[in-house]
């Protein structure tokens, strides 16, 4: 199981190019991306209908597998699923079957043998949904919701819908990242939808301790002083500062990273004057962000949850797509070859 | 690829078809639905013919396909947008050319999705038989027969025009 899967679009694209699996953004095409974004407005129209509902997925299975918790991610995948038509399962790891010495590997396989069609995946080790996908149950569409410190492609997916929505597109833009990269599965997934897209700058603002090991190689410029930092920016995305996956001392505390890396109104206004603010949640008000910001009129933080729902319901009905198209194939290749 | 068809008087057919069943059915205040792509096309003119001035609404049917698990998702899918509520409205639903009436099918339940409208009158340019559901147009500008290896496609949107093409050619 390996985070650095050297190609991984032999896994998680057909034959021809279709989604099948949606793993990471790592070798997805400017053009993909492009149309993942697409499928997700016409899903935002749908969101403003009387009934919030398309058949695509009808009849099919969608299990939400949350081995580690989260309240945005899982209820906006469970919400998309469902506006999909798909029966939703969800998934507690921590109470089920596992606590009572039943591996993963058993796990997925029942789970499959329930005719499951698609497994929605967060996992604290990076490169879990990659394992499932190769190795576990193949025949099921993995979609990754988070896995360790690797990636979140559908947090970059909505966080890039946001940026389109509000900018037009992404040519020109100036977009920084700040904050807690170091722990930030989230970062490591818009820095490459930014740079394939082809914004003009993605520039990471934080403190040398919560960067990565040769972070300027992900495509980017890093900057230590968020004063300077802030300057001719057009879309500033704010992280999380993720305490609970800190070991040591990191910080000297709270209200000096508030003091140094907080986005308050003083340093928003550095920024172009229609920058907008971003932040994947949940926020912490006071430490990364002040309130003031976070509700303020430059702030998209809300909208990011409702392109949420429309990003995942792109990224389940195109990975579900594929992989039929996948599992007809086989069907009529099999056929042929007993024919032969 | 030939264009042996005189749009025009198609065009003409429909209006005068559709004027007639809008007055036989007593609908005098109609909301235009045109399906993508030649579809729109064609409520944008025929809209303007029947004095509509609201604007029409677009329809793009691909969340509603029934081969969805054969082919996948189209991957050029665009938003519909439809301007008006049609909850209780007499729906004008228009389409290019209508064989299967599967296409019909899913824009009428995409349709129902947003509101229950009080009727649906469908009117298509060509009506090509070789029906796999019970759906009929009420207005059709002509009946074709085609062979087995050719195909018709509506060009557009200016100027319209119907081409009539043998298969394996683009």
């Amino acid at each position: 199981m390996t985070a650095t899967d050297p190609s991984p679009n032999h896994l998680q694209l057909t034959r021809d190019g279709q989604l099948r699996h949606f793993l990471t953004l790592d070798g997805l095409s400017r053009e993909l991306l492009t149309d993942i974004l697409d499928t997700a407005d016409s899903f935002i129209e749908v969101g403003t209908r009387s009934i919030k509902k398309v058949p695509l997925l009808r009849g099919r299975t969608v299990v939400n597998l949350f081995f580690e918790p989260s309240t945005r991610t899982r209820s906006t995948f469970e919400l998309a699923a469902k506006r999909l038509s798909a029966d939703v399962l969800n998934l507690d790891i921590s109470t089920s079957a596992t606590s009572k010495g039943e591996s993963l590997s058993d796990t997925l396989l029942n789970l499959e043998a329930m005719a499951s069609d698609m497994f929605v995946v967060r996992h604290s080790q990076s490169g879990a949904p990659h394992f499932i996908a190769s190795s576990v149950t193949p025949g099921v569409a993995i979609i990754n919701a988070g896995d360790g410190r690797h990636s979140h492609p559908t947090q970059a997916m909505l966080d890039m819908l946001t940026i389109r929505q509000n900018k037009g597109g992404f040519e020109g833009l100036k977009v920084a990242i700040v904050g807690d990269v170091l722990h930030s599965r989230v970062a490591r997934s818009q820095i490459r939808a930014l740079n394939e897209l082809g914004v003009d700058e993605v520039r990471i603002i934080a403190p040398g301790t919560l960067l990565p090991r040769d972070v300027e190689d992900l495509g980017c410029t890093v900057e230590y002083d968020m004063k300077r930092g802030m300057k001719d920016l057009d879309v500033v995305i704010m992280l999380r500062l993720q305490n609970e996956r800190m070991e040591g001392a990191l910080l000297p505390s709270e209200r000096e990273f508030f003091r140094l890396y907080g986005l308050t109104e003083d340093k928003l206004a550095l920024a172009k004057p229609d920058c907008i603010v971003m932040h994947p949640g949940p926020i912490n008000r006071g430490v990364e962000i002040e309130s003031s910001v976070a509700d303020g009129p430059q702030s998209v933080i809300l909208s990011q949850v409702t392109n949420g729902i429309a990003i995942r319901m792109a990224v389940m009905s195109m990975a579900m797509g594929g992989q039929m198209a996948e599992r007809q194939y086989r069907q009529t290749h099999t056929n042929q070859e007993a024919r032969a | 690829m030939t264009a042996l068809f005189d749009i025009d008087q198609l065009l003409n057919e429909m209006e005068t078809g559709l004027r007639r069943v809008l007055e036989q059915r007593g609908v005098t205040d109609p909301a235009l639905i045109g399906i993508r792509t030649g579809g729109v096309w064609l409520a944008d003119v025929l809209g303007k013919r029947l004095g509509i001035e609201q604007p029409f609404g677009e329809l793009d049917i691909s969340f509603y396909r029934d081969d969805f698990s054969r082919i996948g998702l189209n991957p050029k899918v665009k938003p519909s947008s439809l301007p008006f509520d049609t909850e209780g409205r007499d729906i004008l639903l228009i389409d290019d050319v209508i064989m299967s009436g599967r296409t019909i099918r899913a824009a009428m339940n995409e349709i129902f999705d947003y509101g229950r409208p009080a009727s649906i009158t469908l009117a298509t340019l060509v009506d090509l038989g070789a029906r796999e559901l019970p759906v009929q147009p009420d207005v059709v500008g002509q009946v074709l027969e085609l062979g087995a290896h050719q195909r018709v496609k509506l060009r557009g949107p200016e100027p319209l025009r119907i081409e009539l093409q043998e298969s394996g050619q683009q």
